[in-house]
C-alpha cells in the first residue's frame, strides 16, 4: 500500500480516519507512560485518558471503514496500513519527551479536540454527531488534566518552570498544522468542522493557562505540515513497529 | 502530613457516594500533591466504572484514628445493653437504607 491510498478515499471516509487516526496514534504516545509516570496515581489518570482516545479511534476507524466500503474494518486499518496511509497529524505522533512535554502536547491537542467535538455535535452525519455527544465529556476532563499539570509546574519551582516553558517550546512548532485546511474537510459542508474555525477559542483558552501559569506562548521558527496528507516525522514508523508487530506476525490470532 | 511530604506526594483518604441519598463511604486512599489534583486522581483511580456521584478526599494526616489499645474500654461496654439496639421497631418498608 502506498500513499496514494488517502486520495482516493471518499471524503468522509478521510475525515473519520483523519480524527480516528489522531486518536489512536495519541492514544499509543500516551500509553507508553504506563508504569512509568512520576507516581502510580499518574499511571492510571494518563492509561484512562489512552482508553478514552482509543474508544474514539475505535469507532471513527470502523465508521471509515464503513463509509469506504472495501470490507476494511477497524483491526484492517489500524495494524494493516503503512506510515505514508496515516492522516493523523504530527502533534500526535512526535515522542513523549518528559512529563513537561507530554502535558505541553496534552494541553495543546485536548483544547484541540474540545472545541473540534464542540463543533461536531451539530454536524449533519449521525454517527460523527453521536460520537460527538460522547467524546466531547471525556476531552473536557482530559483538558482538564492538562490544564492543572501546566498551571502547576509552570507556576511552581523555578525548575519546574524552566522544564514546562522548554516542554511547551518542543511542542509548539506542531501547533499551526492542527489548524491548516484539509480537502476532505472542504467537501463535506455541514457535517465536518472546518479546523480555523477553531482556532480562536482554542487559542483564547489555551493563552489563559499559558498566562496564569506564568509561561510565554513560544514563537517557533519553523512549523509542520502534511501529516493529513501522509507525510509524517521519523518518530510515526517505530511507534507504527511497536502497535502492529503483534498483529502483523500472528495474523487472526486471538486469545 | 510533614513527614509524608518529604517522601514524596501526602497520601489523601478517599470517601465516594455511590448514589444520591447514601453517605459517603470510605473506598481507599492515594497520593497526591494537593486537594485538587487528589480529586481528579481518586477519579481516575476508583469512579471508572460508575461507582460513585460524589467524590471527597482527605489529607490522611487530619483523620484521629482511635487506638487499638483502647479497644476494651471504647468499645466492650456497649455489648450487653440491648435497650440501645433499635430492634424494638417496625421498620417502615419505604425506608430502604437504614
Amino acid at each position: 500500500m502506498s500513499g496514494d491510498g488517502i486520495r482516493t478515499l471518499p471524503p468522509l471516509a478521510a475525515y473519520a480516519l483523519a480524527l480516528g487516526d489522531d486518536a489512536l496514534i495519541l492514544s499509543q504516545r500516551l500509553a507508553e507512560w504506563a508504569a512509568h509516570a512520576p507516581q502510580i496515581e499518574e499511571d492510571v489518570a494518563l492509561a484512562n485518558i489512552a482508553l478514552d482516545l482509543l474508544g474514539q479511534a475505535r469507532i471513527l476507524l470502523s465508521y471509515a471503514g464503513e463509509v469506504e466500503g472495501a470490507g476494511r474494518d477497524e483491526d484492517d486499518l489500524a495494524y494493516l496500513r503503512n506510515d505514508r496511509d496515516f492522516r493523523n497529524v504530527q502533534l500526535t505522533e512526535i515522542g513523549n519527551g518528559d512529563f513537561a512535554v507530554t502535558m505541553a502536547r496534552q494541553l495543546v491537542f485536548s483544547a484541540y479536540q474540545y472545541e473540534l467535538y464542540t463543533a461536531l455535535l451539530d454536524s449533519a452525519d449521525a454517527t460523527i454527531a453521536g460520537l460527538a455527544g460522547k467524546a466531547v465529556k471525556e476531552v473536557a476532563y482530559h483538558r482538564d488534566h492538562a490544564t492543572q499539570w501546566v498551571l502547576r509546574l509552570g507556576d511552581g519551582t523555578s525548575l519546574s518552570q524552566a522544564r514546562m516553558q522548554a516542554g511547551l517550546d518542543q511542542v509548539w512548532p506542531f501547533v499551526a498544522e492542527l489548524f491548516d485546511p484539509d480537502d476532505a474537510v472542504a467537501r463535506l459542508p455541514g457535517v465536518a468542522a472546518d479546523p480555523a474555525t477553531l482556532r480562536p477559542a482554542w487559542e483564547r483558552y489555551v493563552a489563559a493557562v499559558l498566562s496564569d501559569a506564568t509561561l510565554r506562548t513560544p514563537e517557533p521558527g519553523w512549523r509542520s505540515r502534511g501529516g493529513r496528507a501522509g507525510l509524517h516525522t521519523e518518530h510515526l514508523g517505530h511507534l507504527l513497529a511497536e502497535l502492529q508487530h503483534l498483529h502483523r506476525s500472528h495474523p487472526g490470532a486471538t486469545w | 502530613m510533614n513527614e509524608s511530604s518529604n517522601r514524596g506526594w501526602p497520601l489523601w483518604e478517599v470517601f465516594i457516594r455511590a448514589r444520591r441519598g447514601l453517605a459517603h463511604q470510605h473506598v481507599g486512599s492515594l497520593h497526591a500533591p494537593d486537594a485538587a489534583m487528589a480529586l481528579r486522581n481518586a477519579r481516575d483511580v476508583y469512579t471508572r466504572r460508575g461507582e460513585g456521584v460524589s467524590i471527597w478526599v482527605v489529607p490522611s494526616a487530619a483523620i484521629t484514628a482511635s487506638s487499638p489499645d483502647e479497644k476494651d474500654q471504647f468499645f466492650d461496654p456497649a455489648l450487653d445493653k440491648a435497650y440501645r439496639h433499635p430492634t424494638f421497631y417496625d421498620v417502615p418498608e419505604g425506608a430502604k437504607h437504614l
